[in-house]
């Protein structure tokens, strides 16, 4: 895993300090050639992984990733999923079970036996699970794929309702049919870490906020810093500058000291903050390693 | 330990139910009537589960129930649980007859029982601080508000659901309107009249898309609603709450809240004459479990917290959530009486379909 691994927010109007920013990026990234240009740019300046949800459009980004195998030689997407918002809403329109049918394949098998309600009748959730995870992984066939991350909406609802025997399935299919790492987003790190290892997930990729203002770190910021000192856990930092409430080298020289810190996701929409990010980094955690 | 009930498992029953379920201090059970939901919980989790809501009342020794039914049920379960002597909190909009909303009240009241409604925007940061600028008189005299919420949910017109059906309970007024309306009348009190309502359609085919308002105040203030979820500009629902006052302007969405002050005011010294920006980050507190936003889990804590230290205020117990329901039925009203230029019907006609319909 690069110790650097650039983020998708940026463009899809996702700002965690101004709805008016995120708007302005929303506009500035509404043609997908916007967001190769940056990430042309990171590929350039050495950020060769794409950390993204599985919005539509990235599967524009994609297909141009596998048209031009050449130019991307050694680059990498660590798929996050689901995209939360095309099923919360969907939730909303058509309820729970129309919501879970809108997103099957037409004519598969498991639609019929939904229709007659066979599967639900056998609760089984495992073979949904799977089948959503193959639905989302679609746009990504062909491509390297070395990890897959459960977003943190998914995660965190499981963790909260006990329901951790999920994190194991998500975790089994992602290696077998993928052959990839398995990877979980969450607000709640310590707690995760828990039920991760409850389940027999060992040393597990953890991304979450980790920040010096402890700015989303749920559980309580000492709380953070002793796992990562303690645990076996691989973790991965977002939200390291606090939605701009850090200054930027203040902010990565905490995180590049903290033990079992693997890498950092950030955002970025133009190749001068890609570069200065990437020099921080280089610096600061090279510092730690000598 | 404090025992809940939650009762309903969709969308925001099952965000409740991880919510109160991580919280050190409550020890869960849930009831649903959908089998398929309670089967796989219990199979997958460690949670109790009845499909039967007397039952559950009848066998469990609960101090508390969380009602996250649809709408349109709320009021009849509420009173069960009253009268059993359990707290309640119950998920907006309170009831759908806003004399229910009063006599439940009356009757959480008599008992001493601590009560909450789940707007959730209370318990956002910035409005808070919307909240404390408002009270802290710094705006002067008050003359205009704008209260707006739009969002991506009713997009064609195909889809049906309880939420897609006005008599249910559902529909932009009581699904997105009410979080607009909630607020300000937490700001500002319930308003003496309601005028130049719309309520229309875009693509339902049984109730509102977008409504639109005027609320009256009896200092001269008007408040404007401006709601529509069917928004697709929007990634997900945003609220947004603009206030004009003789000393200056504030904006507040979840983010940020701006304030332009014509003269610094003591009462609040951290804030300057001019433009003055406040941050989420700085403006949110830290809470024990996150799902989707601070505000769930802020807004939860608040009542176990209230059960266990024997209060009963939380900051929108149902007195305040009757209110929000009385001001809904005053726009309902506005628009029954109101010449309508608005469209009857909707783009496109949509065939009813059953909450479980499969295309």
């Amino acid at each position: 895993m690069d110790n650097l691994l650039f983020g998708d927010n940026q463009f899809f109007g996702v700002n965690h300090m101004s709805e008016e920013k995120a708007r302005a990026q929303a506009m500035q990234f509404q043609d997908t050639s916007a967001i190769i240009d940056v990430l042309d740019a990171a590929y350039e300046e050495g950020v060769k992984t794409f950390m993204c949800t599985t919005h539509d459009r990235i599967s524009e980004v994609c297909d141009h990733v596998r048209a031009n195998p050449a130019k991307y030689e050694g680059f990498h997407f660590y798929p996050c999923m689901p995209y939360a918002h095309k099923y919360n809403n969907a939730v909303t329109e058509h309820g729970m079970l129309g919501a879970i049918n809108q997103f099957l394949p037409d004519d598969g098998l498991f639609k019929t036996a939904l229709k007659g309600g066979m599967a639900v009748a056998k609760k089984d959730v495992e073979g949904l699970a799977t089948i959503l995870i193959d639905m989302e992984m679609k746009m990504f066939k062909g491509l390297s794929t070395p990890v897959i991350f459960l977003q943190n909406v998914v995660v965190d609802l499981l963790l909260g309702m006990g329901f951790h025997e999920a994190f194991r399935i998500f975790h089994d299919h992602v290696r077998s049919k993928y052959n990839a790492e398995a990877g979980f987003i969450t607000m709640n790190m310590p707690m995760l870490l828990d039920a991760l290892e409850s389940v027999g997930i060992e040393n597990p990729i953890i991304c979450s906020n980790i920040n010096k203002i402890g700015f989303r770190m749920c559980g309580g910021f000492d709380k953070y810093v002793e796992t990562m000192r303690n645990r076996k856990v691989r973790a991965i930092a977002m939200s390291v500058f606090a939605s701009g409430a850090l200054k930027p080298d203040e902010a990565i020289e905490w995180v590049s000291k903290l033990p079992n810190l693997k890498s950092v996701v950030f955002g970025a929409s133009s190749r001068r903050n890609i570069r200065s990010t990437r020099e921080l980094v280089d610096k600061h955690f090279a510092a730690c390693a000598s | 330990m404090i025992k809940v009930g939650v009762v309903g498992l969709g969308k925001m029953g099952l965000s409740h139910f991880s919510i109160v379920n991580a919280h050190p201090d409550t020890d869960v059970t849930v009831c649903d009537a959908t089998g398929y939901l309670v089967d796989g919980l219990v199979k997958y989790t460690k949670v109790t589960a009845y499909k039967d809501f007397d039952e559950l009342l009848e066998k469990e020794p609960l101090d508390a129930v969380m009602i996250v039914t649809p709408s349109k049920m709320h009021a009849g379960m509420v009173r069960k649980a009253l009268e059993k002597g359990l707290h309640v909190f119950c998920e907006k909009p309170f009831c759908l007859d806003w004399k229910d909303s009063e006599a439940l009240t009356k009757l959480a009241e008599e008992k001493g029982l601590v009560s909450q409604v789940g707007y959730h925007y209370r318990y956002v940061g910035a409005f808070q601080e919307v909240k404390r600028i408002v009270d802290s008189g710094a705006l002067g005299q008050i003359t205009h508000v704008l209260a707006e919420a739009y969002g991506p949910v009713v997009l064609r017109p195909k889809g049906s659901t309880w939420r897609t059906q006005r008599a249910e309970g559902g529909g932009c007024l009581y699904d997105y309107a009410a979080h607009a309306i909630n607020l300000v009348n937490w700001y500002f009190g319930e308003p003496s009249g309601v005028s130049g309502t719309v309520l229309n359609s875009i693509f339902s085919a049984d109730t509102d898309d977008e409504v639109y308002s005027t609320l009256l105040y009896p200092s001269g203030m008007s408040a404007h609603l401006s709601v529509n979820w069917s928004d697709e500009s929007q990634r997900k629902m945003s609220t947004r709450i603009t206030m004009t006052g003789t000393n200056g302007r504030l904006y507040a969405d979840r983010q940020e809240c701006q304030l332009y002050l014509r003269e610094a005011v003591p009462a609040l010294p951290e804030y300057q004459k001019g433009w003055n920006v406040r941050y989420t980050t700085d403006l949110t507190k830290e809470v024990d479990f996150y799902l989707r936003g601070e505000e769930y889990s802020a807004q939860i804590d608040d009542f176990v917290k209230a059960i266990i230290q024997k209060r009963r205020n939380t900051n929108n117990t149902f007195r305040e959530a009757a209110a929000t329901d009385k001001t809904i039925a005053m726009i309902i009203a506005d628009k029954d009486r109101s010449p309508s230029n608005s469209r009857a019907t909707p783009v496109v006609a949509a065939p009813k379909k059953s909450w479980f319909s499969l295309k």
